[in-house]
């Protein structure tokens, strides 16, 4: 009881000294709640066609209006949010574990092991993120699990890597030296449990930031390679493909068709922006004071 | 062509005017907005025009793109061809006139004088003869692409410079559309001898323009034949092939960058560029002969079982499809296995009795689930194959909708040219969304794409073996008599629809935009004939 009192004042005393990133938080949890709830808050089937209403402007049966295929826009924003958030989440999730473990071991280890890892790291770097998601996710094609494209985490996931290795490794260099690892090595403590129990909680902040950030660079990139038609296809709904295809045909007769995906883009990558920046003014003592 | 009118003299020129009237027909559906030809043709200047490939290939015989016969047919001639303006009237293009025996079995044709190569080597008989021979019994490492067309060829001879004889085993209907086809290019006899391979890597042939350069990826150049055979002709000083992207097009003709684009636009597409060009824009629209199909792999369940296919056939509301995505994509009309409006072509009385053209979507989707539940796949699922490029993608939407109101659900994998063409070949699939194309409406042409595998492995990839269709395809192929030989079709459609080893989905239309200054290019209901540029001028 005392932890949830204790969990809910923080809350509140972030959201006084935070208000942006509250906001961002609110937006998050509102689009996570949609995503959850799409059938519940939509009244049509995203992938419904229906003729009679093909190219129909925003309107009290349709608020965001209908593409070339009479589907309704808001239901697939909704649904598409659904696969913005997995997908996102997903690969940023895995993409900075994996980038924080090999950032810990390298700056941890030192020597020829860091030197090795960073070059390889290097390496990944010098290709432009978009590209080499290109590059991943056409080689490996796709493998649905669950209705997700596995490959398409593991292609977004892969160039958030070297990033937040980066990051962790320039964390746990300066952690490393600090007395209290000092005085775990000399009590003979293994090199596992100094890793777990001293290194990684004080990484924490930068990793949670990194993964806020890179949920929002997750989602643009999804919809980026969904967009140049690498990603998720029709007629599976997706803020990126959305943009794609007839959309561009007819930003003419039908603006809707790429004002609402494009906000929905717009608007979750700002929410995930502001909530990882005050994040990391909330959770380092130099930024708070 | 008329095919009851060939056991007599024809003279290319005489014949026109009895043909004129499905040409005319033709024209009613065509509609040409903006500049038409006009005024006297004028000489120079360069065409520029997009292409949306790349060839594989720079031999015609080998291939069946349109991205090599856009770039390729300016450079070569054929015996025969179709005549501008008056599709599907044959005229002479390296023959200046021909016989056809009274039994129909001997082709004799009388060769222009004076026809050189690029080279300026003489074009004669033996280069004639030697071309057909590498099409219908192609070298070790040469395929011919359509090789059964010329099955009902016996021999071929070049009795002097300028006559060469087909001799037939047995009457072919289609004979003379073969001998029109774009595709069966003529080359240089000599060439072929030393390297049988030569066209693939080189352009050397006897058409209106030589070819000059080819940067894969940028484009293809070619500059006028000042000897070519028809005096006067080219009218252009040359061309300028771009390979760009169907987006990319569409922003280049709106610019004026390029002045064409021969495939063909979606309405949307036409809209934004007439937009763009205001009265300097020209369209010609057509039905097109293309269409959409889905393709079975009867082979392997659940699409083994007739009742499950036609179940799927039942389900698809084309007469929906059609009214409504021939607005928002190059789909557009209702059709069996022949082009409707096509001589050949079912009425829609005909057509309504066929398994999932009834009108009646609720009684077609009912008996669809009938089949479905009788043949133990009420709760079906399956992949369909399907090419990541438009129209295919809106097609396997459409068809994805259709099939969730019977309950069927369908995994829509979009995949790369390269791997659907891979799954095709292999049979690596339970169902396949593919198109399908000719250079002429003849009803051989068309149908071989749904007789059986063993007969056809290249286009009949449905993997069925059916004799009775295959029976049906002889003996059209066999008709002379044009009314009997229709009713053959309809007796082939039929059949087909109602086993469903492949179903047809809708048909294309084409709409070509241009600069209006472009002149002298023909509208045709295939993207593949009238594209050797000898007719074309500049405004």
């Amino acid at each position: 009881m005392a932890m949830l009192t204790r969990s809910f004042n923080n809350a509140l005393l972030f959201c006084r000294l935070q208000p942006l990133g509250a906001l961002g938080l609110l937006i998050i949890v509102v689009m996570a709640g949609c995503a959850v709830l799409a059938e519940q808050v939509t009244l049509y089937n995203p992938e419904a066609v229906d003729f009679g209403a093909m190219l129909s402007g925003p309107s009290s049966e349709h608020p965001f209006g209908t593409d070339s295929f009479g589907r309704d826009i808001f239901t697939r924003i909704v649904y598409g949010a659904r696969t913005a958030l997995t997908i996102g989440f997903l690969s940023s999730m895995i993409g900075c574990h994996i980038g924080a473990a090999i950032g810990i071991a390298s700056a941890y280890h030192g020597g020829w092991v860091d030197l090795l890892l960073q070059r390889f790291i290097d390496i990944i770097l010098s290709f432009p993120i978009v590209v080499l998601a290109l590059v991943v996710v056409a080689v490996m094609g796709k493998t649905m699990v669950l209705g997700i494209d596995l490959n398409l985490v593991f292609a977004i996931a892969i160039p958030i890597i070297p990033r937040s290795c980066r990051v962790i490794r320039a964390a746990t260099l300066s952690i490393r030296t600090q007395p209290y690892v000092d005085a775990a090595r000399a009590g003979g403590y293994s090199t596992v449990y100094i890793l777990l129990r001293y290194i990684a909680p004080n990484v924490i902040a930068p990793f949670l930031v990194l993964l806020t950030a890179y949920i929002a660079q997750a989602i643009l990139l999804e919809a980026s390679l969904s967009f140049l038609g690498l990603g998720v296809t029709e007629p599976k709904p997706a803020w990126g493909l959305m943009l794609a295809g007839d959309s561009a045909n007819f930003y003419n007769e039908a603006p809707w068709m790429i004002l609402f995906p494009g906000l929905a883009i717009s608007l979750s990558v700002f929410a995930f922006n502001l909530f990882g920046d005050s994040l990391r003014d909330w959770l380092d003592p130099k930024y708070r004071n | 062509m008329a095919l009851d009118t060939r056991n007599e003299t024809i003279h290319s020129m005489t014949r026109r005017t009895a043909l004129l009237l499905p040409a005319l027909a033709l024209g009613s559906h065509a509609l040409a907005q903006g500049a038409g030809p006009s005024g006297k043709p004028q000489r120079g200047g360069i065409l520029s025009y997009a292409v949306t490939a790349e060839p594989p290939t720079y031999d015609l015989h080998q291939t069946a793109t349109f991205a090599v016969m856009h770039r390729l047919s300016p450079h070569y001639s054929t015996l025969l061809a179709y005549e501008p303006g008056q599709y599907p009237n044959i005229i002479g293009d390296l023959a200046q006139s021909w016989t056809i025996s009274p039994d129909l079995l001997t082709y004799t044709f009388k060769l222009h004088p004076n026809i050189k190569f690029h080279d300026g080597t003489p074009l004669t008989a033996e280069d004639v003869r030697v071309s057909y021979e590498r099409l219908r019994n192609p070298p070790k490492g040469v395929s011919s692409f359509r090789q059964p067309s010329f099955a009902q060829i016996k021999s071929i001879e070049a009795p002097d410079p300028l006559t060469i004889v087909f001799r037939m085993v047995k009457v072919d209907a289609s004979i003379m559309d073969t001998f029109a086809s774009p595709w069966n290019s003529i080359f240089s006899a000599e060439k072929l001898k030393a390297d049988p391979t030569y066209p693939v890597k080189t352009v050397m042939g006897s058409g209106p323009f030589k070819f000059v350069e080819h940067v894969a990826g940028s484009h293809w150049v070619g500059e006028r034949f000042n000897d070519y055979f028809k005096t006067g002709k080219p009218y252009l000083d040359g061309f300028r092939a771009i390979t760009m992207t169907p987006s990319a097009m569409v922003n280049a003709m709106a610019g004026k960058q390029i002045m064409a684009e021969f495939r063909g636009f979606t309405p949307n597409e036409r809209d934004r560029i007439v937009k763009a060009l205001g009265p300097d824009a020209q369209t010609h629209e057509s039905p097109w002969m293309l269409h959409m199909l889905m393709n079975f792999n009867c082979e392997k369940k659940p699409f083994d079982d007739p009742r499950v296919r036609k179940a799927v056939s039942l389900a698809i509301d084309r007469w929906g499809g059609s009214a409504n995505l021939s607005k928002v994509s190059q789909l557009g009309s209702i059709g069996g296995l022949v082009r409707p409006g096509s001589k050949w072509a079912a009425s829609e009385a005909e057509m309504v009795q066929w398994p999932g053209y009834g009108r009646d979507m609720a009684a077609n989707r009912a008996e669809a689930k009938r089949l479905l539940k009788e043949a133990g796949y009420e709760n079906l699922s399956f992949a369909l194959i399907n090419r990541n490029q438009q129209p295919y993608i809106t097609a396997g939407v459409f068809i994805i909708d259709q099939l969730r109101q019977i309950g069927v659900k369908v995994e829509d994998k979009q995949v790369e040219i390269a791997a659907w063409y891979s799954a095709q070949t292999s049979g690596n699939f339970e169902a396949l969304l593919d198109s399908f194309t000719q250079f002429s409406d003849d009803p051989t042409n068309v149908l071989v794409k749904y007789i059986s595998t063993d007969r056809a492995p290249d286009v009949a990839i449905q993997r069925a073996i059916d004799r009775e269709l295959d029976s049906l395809f002889d003996r059209q192929a066999e008709m002379v008599d044009p009314v009997e030989r229709k009713k053959l079709v309809r007796q082939f459609e039929n059949r087909l629809l109602d086993q469903a080893y492949a179903i047809p989905i809708l048909w294309w239309q084409r709409i070509v935009v241009m600069e209006s200054r472009v002149q002298g290019w023909t509208m045709s209901p295939t993207h593949m004939i009238y594209q050797d540029l000898a007719d074309i001028w500049l405004k």
